[in-house]
């Protein structure tokens, strides 16, 4: 029924089943939602034009063709044959990382826009998330089946947004495992969400469901598959996030709590919390590297730095912007400022994010003007 | 990668403006002026809302709303109709909503402009008619795109008790201008049921007055169902027109529930 405009993105699905539980609106039984997921959301206006004509036809034909001709042109994997092309890259010994485009969720990508990883054990691999569908799950099972023999002990969801569980089906059901907030997250929102994806990347996610952990995991530090594993459990962007690390390589798997070179999103995060994970973050030793939940990995603290200025600019525009009596319009004007720039989709997340972060702002604002009710 | 992905973008909107000209090479009947919007439901809505008056698309009137609605509860939007002389009222509307009236806003002694938020069930021109003196109504809109649902979902209220007991609650604040007059913005406690959730009748607040501290009207918004829950209004008083201490807020809902309040400077 209807199209999104291509600035869909990451967890996408939480803002509008999510934060307010609405959940089972954006089906994906709804005709016609898949069908048009990735096209312009502007088409609408010329669907509704009275009488088709040959014209018509003929545009909309042309249309087609250009879509698939510029999808295939435009991405190094083919749409038409559904391959994400996951080549697991060596970052350490026996860790291997899948990076994801700093793009919005979309059916060029097919929702590939997001960093997994694993790591390889004497006795076993240790998965950290398991991408956006179906296809993605059964492609990275295959490509970890490239790199090693051992079995999938332990498949691990960082945080409950769908571009990190919705490869789950593909993977042992007894290894999947989470936070309890996370399998809480995925119980309630995982089906909007679910529906949500079939509309932003259409055909990709055939035959995904959602798959809930049962395991719940502990913080603290263990050997799991032969390997020398802490876990996190923090939170701030969504209310359980889990942090991996490595101790044999320092190899820390941040999740979602650092974004490189992609603007962070916010559907349901929790500012304070979040830049207090961020100060914990900091405060890890002997790290080599890390692994963000989207964007390139580092050696430096580069996405912390990029991570925490981002939030900090936001909550002080956001507040600032209620405080001085603005509306959310004038708010959404405001400009990005030129340090941002290196960030893909600084515009639209700054968009998304005054949605969901304004109105508790505003009420605070509003709550501390002289009023008198009745 | 990236470069790539640039070319795809322009590749698209390269092929959307193919399909637009295509498209626009039909002669589209008995509509006197073309709708900007290009929405096959303008003609509908001149039908419904202005009869036989004088209407015209004016870019005076400005209409403020994302392009993309992140969230289709609520739509942010800002209507400005200051670069136009008398307007007396202003009527809102949603071409492609089940409920297409929004509010009219009769400015009285406030700056012709306003911001609210309104819930969207599908992508959707939004509109804003200012009718100035002359009886002309000037027309000014822009589409927003949303996965839409807004009108059909249960606003959170209507579950809860405890709204019930906040009901009609009003709180707002005036801020200063740096033109000597003022900004009041304003939050009435109210679910704005659109009575097409299944089970929940339409509740929402018909009638919200701006007056100041003697009680004297200075705007008043007639709002209707599509307006989002729990408002929030912006309005913009010129220097001068609201009294010195204390502004008034009146009105009621479709239950007769009164609003009453009084935002102190």
């Amino acid at each position: 029924m209807i199209c999104r405009a291509p600035t869909c993105d990451e967890a996408q699905g939480a803002t509008h089943a999510g934060t307010n539980g609405r959940a089972n609106v954006w089906r994906r039984s709804t005709p016609g939602r898949a069908t048009h997921a990735g096209t312009n959301g502007h088409l609408s206006g010329f669907r509704r034009l009275p009488r088709p004509s040959p014209h018509r036809h003929a545009a909309a034909l042309l249309l087609a063709v250009l879509i698939v001709a510029c999808t295939l042109l435009g991405r190094p994997v083919h749409a038409s044959q559904f391959d994400y092309g996951l080549e697991p890259r060596r970052i350490a010994e026996g860790v291997y990382v899948l990076i994801g485009a700093t793009e919005d969720f979309s059916f060029a990508n097919g929702g590939d826009i997001v960093n997994t990883g694993f790591i390889v054990g004497a006795t076993g691999v240790i998965v950290i998330d398991t991408g956006p569908s179906r296809r993605y799950g059964e492609q990275m099972l295959a490509a970890i089946a490239r790199v090693t023999e051992q079995p999938v002990v332990l498949t691990l969801n960082t945080h409950h947004h769908p571009d990190h569980f919705l490869g789950n089906q593909a993977f042992p059901p007894e290894t999947l495992a989470a936070l309890p907030g996370t399998i809480r997250g995925i119980e309630t929102e995982g089906e909007a969400f679910s529906a949500n994806m079939y509309r932003l990347n259409g055909d990709w996610m055939r035959g995904t469901e959602v798959f809930v952990p049962r395991q719940r995991v502990e913080p603290g530090r263990r050997t799991i598959a032969g390997r020398d594993i802490e876990l996190l459990a923090l939170g701030g962007h969504t209310d359980a996030d889990l942090v991996v690390i490595d101790h044999a390589t320092g190899t820390v798997f941040a999740s979602d709590l650092l974004f490189h070179g992609r603007a962070p999103t916010t559907p349901h995060a929790d500012i304070p919390r979040w830049l207090d994970s961020l100060d914990r973050l900091e405060s890890l030793k002997n790290v080599q590297r890390w692994v963000p939940g989207h964007g390139e990995l580092t050696e430096d603290t580069a996405p912390i730095a990029q991570t925490r200025a981002w939030l900090e600019w936001l909550t002080a525009t956001i507040r600032d912007g209620a405080e001085a009596g603005l509306d959310m319009p004038e708010l959404l004007a405001t400009p990005i400022p030129e340090r941002f720039f290196e960030l893909e989709l600084a515009e639209s997340e700054f968009r998304r994010s005054v949605v969901h972060l304004f109105p508790a702002a505003e009420q605070a604002a509003l709550a501390a003007g002289g009023v008198r009710s009745r | 990668m990236r470069f790539r992905s640039f070319s795809l973008r322009c590749l698209v909107v390269l092929a959307a403006t193919f399909a637009v000209v295509a498209v626009d090479a039909q002669p589209l009947i008995g509509i006197g002026e073309r709708d900007p919007l290009e929405s096959s439901r303008w003609r509908d809505m001149q039908r419904q809302f202005f009869r036989d008056a004088q209407v015209v698309f004016d870019p005076r009137v400005r209409v403020s709303a994302p392009a993309v609605a992140e969230d289709p509860l609520a739509v942010p939007v800002a209507v400005d109709a200051s670069a136009l002389p008398e307007v007396e009222e202003i009527l809102v509307f949603a071409d492609f909503n089940p409920i297409l009236k929004v509010l009219s806003f009769h400015p009285g002694a406030a700056r012709p402009n306003l911001g609210f938020r309104i819930k969207l069930q599908q992508s959707s021109p939004v509109r804003a008619a200012a009718r100035t003196r002359d009886g002309v109504w000037r027309v000014g809109g822009t589409w927003v795109n949303t996965t839409g649902g807004g009108c059909t979902l249960p606003s959170t209220g209507s579950g809860s008790p405890e709204w019930q007991e906040r009901l009609n609650e009003v709180s707002g604040r005036i801020w200063p201008r740096v033109d000597g007059g003022e900004r009041v913005r304003l939050m009435v406690i109210h679910p704005m049921d659109t009575g097409l959730a299944p089970g929940i009748p339409a509740f929402y607040i018909e009638d919200l007055v701006l007056a100041d501290g003697a009680g004297n009207e200075l705007a008043r918004v007639e709002s209707f169902e599509p307006v989002s829950e729990n408002p929030v209004f912006t309005f913009d008083l010129p220097p001068g027109a609201g009294s010195a201490d204390a502004l008034r807020v009146g009105g009621r809902d479709n239950n007769g529930n009164p609003i009453d309040g009084r935002v102190t400077r």
